[in-house]
């Protein structure tokens, strides 16, 4: 069977990663849930299955880093890698929809409705839409009793989008580019420019989520915007939140990728690893433009 | 046959035994075995919450439990159903059969696909653990808003509520990375020669399936992470107080929800005309017809959802728009329906369990899809809305187009896949029990709808105790008539007449080709088709 190489695909031995991760991953659910009740014994749980899930991680994501340098995987496999990170992309552009879902219908149809509501029978008699919008019942949240703990400033500043937003663009952007010269670099197989390239890239993610977390820290301290300030603050922090948790992962990634690079990984020809990467790097670039229009600008 | 001899063990693979080799497996049909007995397990967990619901309904006034109890057992009875009984069924299938089918040596990606099945446990765990924790005194017992999560009930709702929460997260992983597997398989691993549009029908009905898990099911992750936000971090997604609006969260769970249904049938609909192709003797009918009615469904399936609460307080505009988009869907259904007609027509037929099943399932599953055009009227459904009219409606979907579907797949491929034939008297029994107990216990809740009985009451009036009464009876029939079928697959399991490799006399498509059962690696050199 000559062309036995060529037609087999690699089926990778048991293993029992998946298993510790699942197991990581409900020790975590069942202790976050646990300590938001109130439940103290719950953060053991979480820091148990936080630990395992990062060591899993790593244990499985070495072995199958393992497997590509043996040669392991070929173009067959090479394409079911491919198919399954662009759909794995595109979930993750569903999980933003929802949020870019909530935030449009808070400002075209929630906010405006509860300012036009007959007055004779409405509660918020003084209010007017407008965006951004604290909401119209800032002393109605307050006193409700069960709500109090998180009860919002009335009197928030929104986020200024030609500040340090616009400077996020900019260097997110720039990313972009510099992990392209990288890439250019790998396929010329210029390991200098590749390294470079990627260290840039790096550099840029992490000066990204260090002007995210100053904005986070003047967005408390100064402007009086929290999570809690209406359903601006709330849309405000899970998009920019979530999109910064994304970044946050890809920097790692690309962390990993740049030692892979630094250790002599990847070829001209097949370099996957490197290829999903830039991907998913690209998509949180993408909903990063998202943000800066309908958050920060518009 | 040729290629089936060559099937043999990877040298490099060293396959452990006993409970590891369950844990660690990467083989395609250990993972889709693991899937198929989890699925069975959680259908007797959530049949066991709902006939102790129905019994509580067996007269007016309370007898068993409080009223919080009720509404948790049907909420979780619910989740339990959709998310782990008919979801890993259909997922089960999909790794036992899209391989053999698609003449691929495993699925895609194996070490995920274990990872997949092995978020479920962990997830059903979660999903179920707070009716235990109340009786040491944590928590006041599981989720009691019903499956929907319903703010602001679920955001004022106890523990149950952030445990239902994770285990939709999970379950949602482990749907998206089953998804994934799924169409990178389709994608990636058919035989030379197999063209998407050669591909049996069953990897179509999977694909589009797939496709709606990847665009849905974040959305639904989305929106209980908002939940969970408003519930402990002080947003205001749902809170009109602070400019939210808890009908966002009507929006973005139906978003889900509604192509749920979809989800949960679109395997079914793959399967069934294989099943009646073979059992009829001829080819199925409208091969393109089917592939683009599964297409037109899945995208409309997306633009439709708000027609699960017509009556929260929508624009009329929106109210027509959703109508006539839902009533559209009843066009590629009512093909699909001709086509699996169509092709039993004029057939040599026999009435194997499978066949039975299937046939059982278009009649049924029709009355399901008629009711809903009746809801999906905005006038009409003024007066069904929430009422037992809807729960007898999506009852003729899901479970007699949905789990009565799946049974029929159980019986017609449970020879291939355990190389034993089933006892067939047995099989025939049980589809007649499962058909008549199923109809006496749901054709009474459309009359008790019609009535006015209102849903998710644990009481009622005096003028409905009749037709309670009967449903109570017929389903605790239906749900000791599931022991026949779990008595009939484990003893086929554990022995029986040797099956052939084509099992039936009929059947057509790679799997057949194969031995019963089929070797550990599938395919190890695929199949060229012509």
């Amino acid at each position: 069977m000559a062309t036995h190489s060529e037609n087999h695909y690699f089926v990778p031995n048991p293993t029992l990663y998946p298993v510790f991760m699942s197991l990581g991953i409900f020790a975590l659910a069942a202790g976050f849930i646990f300590s938001m009740n109130s439940y103290e014994a719950g953060k053991w749980g979480m820091l148990a299955g936080a630990a395992l899930i990062i060591l899993m991680t790593f244990r499985w994501m070495g072995k199958v880093i393992s497997e590509s340098e043996s040669g392991a995987y070929k173009h067959w496999e090479d394409k079911s890698f491919r198919w399954g990170m662009i759909v794995f992309i595109c979930s993750e552009v569903a999980f933003f929809a929802a949020f870019f879902g909530a935030l449009f219908y808070t400002r075209m149809i929630s906010v405006p409705e509860l300012a036009n509501f007959d007055p004779d029978f409405t509660m918020y008699k003084d209010f007017t839409a407008a965006w951004p919008s604290l909401g119209p019942g800032g002393d109605v949240i307050r006193s409700a009793g069960a709500l109090e703990s998180y009860a919002p400033n009335p009197d928030f500043s929104p986020m200024g989008a030609w500040g340090l937003p616009a400077i996020n663009t900019l260097i997110l952007l720039t990313s972009g580019a510099t992990i392209t010269w990288a890439h250019w670099g790998l396929v010329k197989n210029n390991r200098k420019q590749l390294v470079i390239g990627m260290f840039l890239t790096v550099a840029l993610g992490i000066a990204f989520l260090l002007c995210q977390a100053y904005e986070y820290y003047h967005a408390y301290s100064e402007l009086g915007l929290t999570l809690g300030a209406g359903v601006y603050g709330s849309t405000f922090f899970m998009l920019t939140g979530f999109h910064g948790f994304h970044v946050t992962l890809g920097t790692v990634m690309l962390i990993v990728i740049l030692l892979r690079c630094m250790k002599g990984h990847f070829t001209p020809e097949r370099h996957f690893g490197f290829e999903g990467v830039a991907w998913y790097w690209h998509f949180v670039d993408v909903v990063w433009l998202g943000l800066f229009v309908f958050v920060y600008w518009l | 046959m040729s290629y089936a001899s060559t099937a043999g063990h990877d040298e490099h693979h060293d396959h452990p035994t006993g409970i590891l080799r369950w844990l660690t497996t990467t083989n395609h049909k250990d993972i889709g075995t693991m899937y198929l007995i989890f699925s069975l397990i959680m259908f007797m967990v959530g049949g066991l919450m709902i006939l102790a619901v129905r019994v509580e309904l067996f007269q007016p006034g309370m007898q068993l439990m409080q009223p919080d109890f009720y509404n948790q057992l049907i909420g979780v009875h619910a989740l339990v159903m959709i998310f782990a009984a008919l979801m890993p069924a259909a997922t089960g299938f999909a790794n036992w059969m899209l391989p053999l089918q698609l003449g691929a040596p495993d699925m895609a990606l194996p070490r995920l696909n274990n990872w997949g099945f092995w978020l479920l446990p962990p997830a059903a765990i979660l999903l179920t653990l707070p009716f235990t924790l109340a009786l040491f005194g944590i928590g006041d017992g599981a989720i009691a808003t019903g499956w929907t999560f319903y703010a602001p009930l679920s955001v004022q709702g106890g523990i149950g509520v952030d445990f239902a929460i994770f285990a939709v997260h999970i379950l949602g992983i482990s749907s998206v990375m089953g998804s994934i597997n799924v169409i990178v398989t389709i994608f990636n691993m058919r035989a030379p020669g197999m063209t998407l549009m050669k591909m049996p029908m069953f990897a179509w009905g999977w694909l589009i399936t797939a496709f709606l898990l990847i665009a849905t099911i974040p959305v639904l992750a989305g929106a209980v992470t908002m939940l969970l936000t408003d519930r402990h971090f002080g947003t205001h997604f749902f809170n009109a107080a602070g400019g939210g609006d808890p009908i966002l969260f009507q929006h973005l769970f139906w978003f889900f929800g509604h192509p749920e249904v979809y989800i949960l049938l679109l395997p079914v609909w793959g399967f069934m005309p294989q099943i009646l192709q073979t059992f009829a003797r001829k080819p199925m009918y409208g091969y393109k017809a089917q592939v683009y009615s599964f297409w037109g469904i899945g995208i409309l399936s997306v633009v439709v959802w708000a027609h699960h609460f017509f009556t929260v307080g929508m624009p009329v505009p929106a109210l027509i728009y959703f109508m006539f988009s839902t009533m559209a869907i009843s066009v590629p259904l009512a093909v699909l329906f001709f086509c699996w007609i169509a092709t039993m027509w004029r057939g040599s037929m026999t009435f194997e369990t499978p066949m039975l099943f299937a046939v059982g399932w278009i009649i049924l599953f029709g009355i399901g899809g008629l009711t809903g055009l009746v809801l999906a009227d905005v006038a009409a459904d003024a007066q069904y809305h929430h009422t037992y009219f809807v729960v007898a409606h999506f009852h003729y979907t899901l479970f007699a187009g949905g789990i009565m579907g799946i049974m029929a797949g159980v019986y017609y491929w449970l020879p291939k896949m355990t190389g034993h034939m089933y006892n067939e008297n047995l099989g025939k029994l049980h589809f007649w029990l499962t058909a008549i107990s199923f109809n006496l216990t749901f054709i009474p809740q459309f009359f008790l709808g019609l009535a006015g009985m209102p849903r998710r009451i644990p009481d009622y009036a005096l003028q409905f105790a009749d037709f309670n009464a009967v449903s109570t009876v017929a389903a605790l029939v239906l749900g000791l008539s599931q022991l026949l079928f779990i008595y009939n697959i484990v003893s086929c399991a554990r022995g029986g007449k040797k099956a052939t490799d084509r099992v039936w006399e009929g059947s057509d498509g790679l799997e057949w080709t194969l031995p019963s059962p089929p070797p550990y690696h599938s395919f190890t050199e695929q199949p060229v088709i012509k």
